[in-house]
This record gives C-alpha cells, sequence and structure tokens, in this order.
C-alpha cells in the first residue's frame, strides 16, 4: 500500500517535470547577464518549451498549464498581463489542430514548423500590445527577440529530449 | 463487457474532446479578462506581480550570484592588463580633480552663504537604499528590472534609480523584499527632465528602444546633439539635476536621447528617496525602515 503511494507520486512528479522545467527555465532566462544589449533579445524560452512539449507530450503540457506557464510569465516579466497567454494558447491550437503534421515531421521540419508557429506567435503578441499601449510599436526589437528564440530552439529542443528521455522514458 | 467498455468510449472521447475545447475557451476569456484587469491599472494585478517577484527572488537571487561573480572576474582579469596604463591616466585625473575639489568647496562655501542671506528653504536631504539587480526582464516588449529590495528596505513607488553614471528609471512596484525598476527606455517610461544649457523643459519618453525620445518641448527652443538631459524635478518624487543622458540625434524624425548608464554593467541600482522628511511618513505614522541608510 504505502508503496503504492510513492509509485503514483513518483509519476506525478514525473508528469510534472516538463512544466517544472519549464517555469525553471523562464526564471534562468531572467538572470541578469550583464551582456549589453542582451535582455531586449533574450529568446522567448516560454515559447519554445510550449511547443516542444505540446508536439512531443501533448498529455503534459495541457491548456491548463499553458495558461499557468504565460500566466507566471507575464506576472514576473512585468509586461502586458495576458498576452503572453494569449501566445502560448495560440501555440497550442495551431499544433493541437493540425496534429498529424506535427507528429510526423522530423526534427528539422519541427525547427521550420517552429519558426512559423513562433513568428505567428510573436506577431501576436505585438499586435495585442500595439492594442493595449494604444500605439504602434517599433518592429525591431520583435523581430530580433523572434531571429534568436528561432536560433535558440535546436539547443533547449535538444535540452528537452534529454530531460524526457532521463524523467519519462 | 468488450462492448459497454467501447460505448463508454465511444461517449467519452467526444465529452473529452468537448471539456479540453471548453477550457481552452474558458482560458482564453480569463486572459482577456486580465489584460482588461490589467489596463485597468488594478491593485489586485499589482499584488499578485509582487507576490510572484517576493515568491522566485530566493531562486533569482542565488542564480544572478554566481553570474555577477564570473562577470567581475572576467572584467577584473582584463583590467590586469592594462593596470599600467591605467594608473598614469588615473593620477592625471586625480590632479585634475583635486583642483575641481577646492573650486567645488570654495562654491559650496559660497552658496551655503548665498543661501542664508536669501533665507531659502533647503532642499531635502537624500536617502539612499543600494539594491542588487536579481533580473533582467528580457523580451521585446518591456525594460524593466528586478531588485533585491523591497517595502522591507524602506522602497517606495516613483523613486528614482540611479547608476554611477545617471538615472536608470523608476521603483514601478514594490513587494516585500523585491522592488520592479522600470526603465527610462521601457514605452511606458515618462520623465520631466531639463535639456541644454538653456534648461529647457521637456519629457523623456521611452519607446523600448535604446534611445528614448524627447518630447513635448516648447516650439521656439533649439536642441543640438551633444546637449545634456537631466531631470527637472517637476512632479516632485525626484531630486532635480539627477544626469539623464545626451541628445545624440535632432531630425523630423524626433529628437532622440542616449541614456548614461551602462545597461551591460548594471549590477547595483541606487535608488532615491527624496521625500520631504516627517510630511509623507507622518500620515502613516510609521517611520520608513530605509531613512537614515
Amino acid at each position: 500500500m504505502k508503496q503504492g503511494v510513492w509509485h503514483r507520486l513518483d509519476i506525478v512528479a514525473r508528469s510534472l517535470s516538463p512544466l517544472a522545467i519549464t517555469l525553471l527555465l523562464i526564471m534562468v532566462g531572467m538572470v541578469p547577464l550583464q551582456i549589453p544589449k542582451i535582455a531586449p533579445v533574450i529568446p522567448s524560452v516560454a515559447l519554445i518549451a510550449v511547443y516542444y512539449w505540446a508536439v512531443h507530450r501533448p498529455n503534459l503540457m495541457t491548456v491548463w498549464a499553458i495558461f499557468l506557464v504565460g500566466l507566471f510569465q507575464d506576472l514576473l516579466s512585468g509586461g502586458h498581463l495576458g498576452v503572453g497567454i494569449m501566445a502560448l494558447l495560440m501555440v497550442h491550437v495551431v499544433i493541437d489542430t493540425q496534429r498529424r503534421i506535427f507528429a510526423r515531421s522530423s526534427f528539422q521540419a519541427l525547427w521550420v514548423l517552429f519558426a512559423i508557429v513562433a513568428a505567428a506567435a510573436l506577431y501576436l503578441m505585438w499586435l495585442l500590445n500595439c492594442l493595449l499601449q494604444g500605439v504602434f510599436l517599433e518592429v525591431q526589437p520583435v523581430l530580433f527577440q523572434y531571429l534568436t528564440t528561432v536560433a535558440a530552439y535546436p539547443c533547449l529542443a535538444w535540452l528537452f529530449a534529454q530531460a524526457q528521455k532521463a524523467f519519462l522514458k | 463487457m468488450n462492448r459497454r467498455a467501447g460505448s463508454v468510449m465511444r461517449l467519452a472521447t467526444p465529452v473529452k474532446a468537448w471539456t479540453q475545447r471548453f477550457a481552452l475557451l474558458f482560458l482564453a476569456g480569463v486572459a482577456v479578462a486580465l489584460m482588461l484587469l490589467d489596463k485597468a491599472d488594478s491593485v489586485v494585478v499589482e499584488r499578485a506581480r509582487s507576490a510572484v517577484a517576493d515568491a522566485v527572488a530566493p531562486i533569482l537571487d542565488a542564480a544572478s550570484r554566481p553570474v555577477a561573480t564570473f562577470n567581475e572576474m572576467v572584467e577584473q582579469g582584463g583590467q590586469l592588463v592594462s593596470v599600467a596604463a591605467e594608473n598614469a591616466e588615473l593620477r592625471e585625473q586625480n590632479e585634475r580633480l583635486r583642483h575641481w575639489e577646492t573650486v567645488a568647496r570654495r562654491l559650496e562655501a559660497e552658496n551655503d552663504a548665498l543661501r542664508s542671506t536669501l533665507k531659502l528653504v533647503p532642499d531635502p536631504t537624500l536617502h539612499y537604499v543600494t539594491a542588487r539587480v536579481i533580473a533582467d526582464q528580457g523580451g521585446a516588449f518591456v525594460r524593466s528590472v528586478l531588485l533585491n529590495a523591497g517595502a522591507r528596505e524602506g522602497v517606495e513607488r516613483g523613486q528614482a534609480a540611479l547608476t554611477g553614471d545617471g538615472l536608470a528609471g523608476r521603483v514601478a512596484e514594490v513587494g516585500n523584499g523585491t522592488s520592479r525598476v522600470l526603465l527610462v527606455t521601457d514605452m511606458n517610461s515618462r520623465i520631466p527632465i531639463l535639456v541644454g544649457d538653456a534648461q529647457d523643459r521637456a519629457m523623456l519618453v521611452g519607446d523600448n528602444t535604446a534611445e528614448p525620445h524627447l518630447r513635448y518641448l516648447e516650439p521656439r527652443v533649439e536642441v543640438k546633439p551633444g546637449d545634456r538631459v537631466m531631470t527637472s524635478g517637476h512632479g516632485g518624487v525626484f531630486p532635480p539635476g539627477l544626469p539623464v543622458g545626451r541628445v545624440t540625434s535632432v531630425d523630423e524624425e524626433g529628437i532622440r536621447v542616449r541614456p548614461f548608464v551602462d545597461w551591460g554593467h548594471m549590477q547595483y541600482l541606487r535608488l532615491v528617496d527624496f521625500e520631504l522628511p516627517g510630511i509623507l511618513h507622518s500620515f502613516d505614522g510609521s517611520e520608513s525602515p530605509g531613512n537614515g541608510r
């Protein structure tokens, strides 16, 4: 009986690992690196994480978990609340409705698909920020962040794959 | 048995899909509600932000220390190379500054004498709280940093945040042990300033780029690249005369200012408490613990 409880706890802990890793990486992404001009173009970790887990283990990155990730990031980053959540939910919708394409894709194809999804997500964030702010925002910083995010995808995807092997088999 | 399980499955799949779709719509609705709540400058949102920042502050604090140490080591290594040349330069600078010190002392004495003959109301004394930057909130849409000092240390909303070079921003949110500083480059930053030798009033307006705009300048006023920009003190919370930056370009698009702050080396920020002593604190009947620092 006791073993059963531990076993169940173990399963819960393992299935929470994608969410925990994502939240941890969001925090790591905010550590001041003291490198000039890096803060504005730091890759969007949440976008990569939600994309990866929604493609590979959708049952562990549910809409509720995605909402939590977005809320955490929006609150901690000081940006407009809700904007990050909307972008991440959009990523979920795209992957969920086109699951057949994503399930069959190779790593390279997934990277290309990520570039498309990330462009849409950052465009949505830019649009919502413009609406909420009531002004036309500069596109350049968003463009730079988009490029770094797409560039960082393989690296983080490899990290997630290792985590997946270690915790989720 | 098998047939029954099959029918349950057949029923469960659409139900599951339906609940998932409902959850998605529900959460999207919540996100929109949060946007509106945030737009309305709700206190709840601010409390939530501070609570999250306070909760993760220990992790951020621990994580930012090794990075800071590593950077310091790299920097020190680099400095070792140029130590002799730098020493000579500093000696020369020291001589020059000694001269300026005597000038400043003489002017200070003269100033005091003139003030006392004019019976000028003295400026309130400044109190400083120094805090470490524990999170540099990246992203394309916001320019702010998180500090490891909050209400406990006497930090208050609206206080000016300085580095050795000049004004970095102002305190936008205060938690118990953390506070968020909105940098002058953020699109929500508005700082009343004076520009040039003529000290014309204007507003420094951030737009998320490295060089904020000068706005609301009177039409006749002439501004040229190289003009110094400093805080005007209008609006109360900021002390007047804090260095902000230098005008870099003047064209049809507007006037741009490059802040003096070195964003790459912003490890500590000094928060300036410029409240008139004894007036604001007497309302809540408590002395701010940050006083006397």
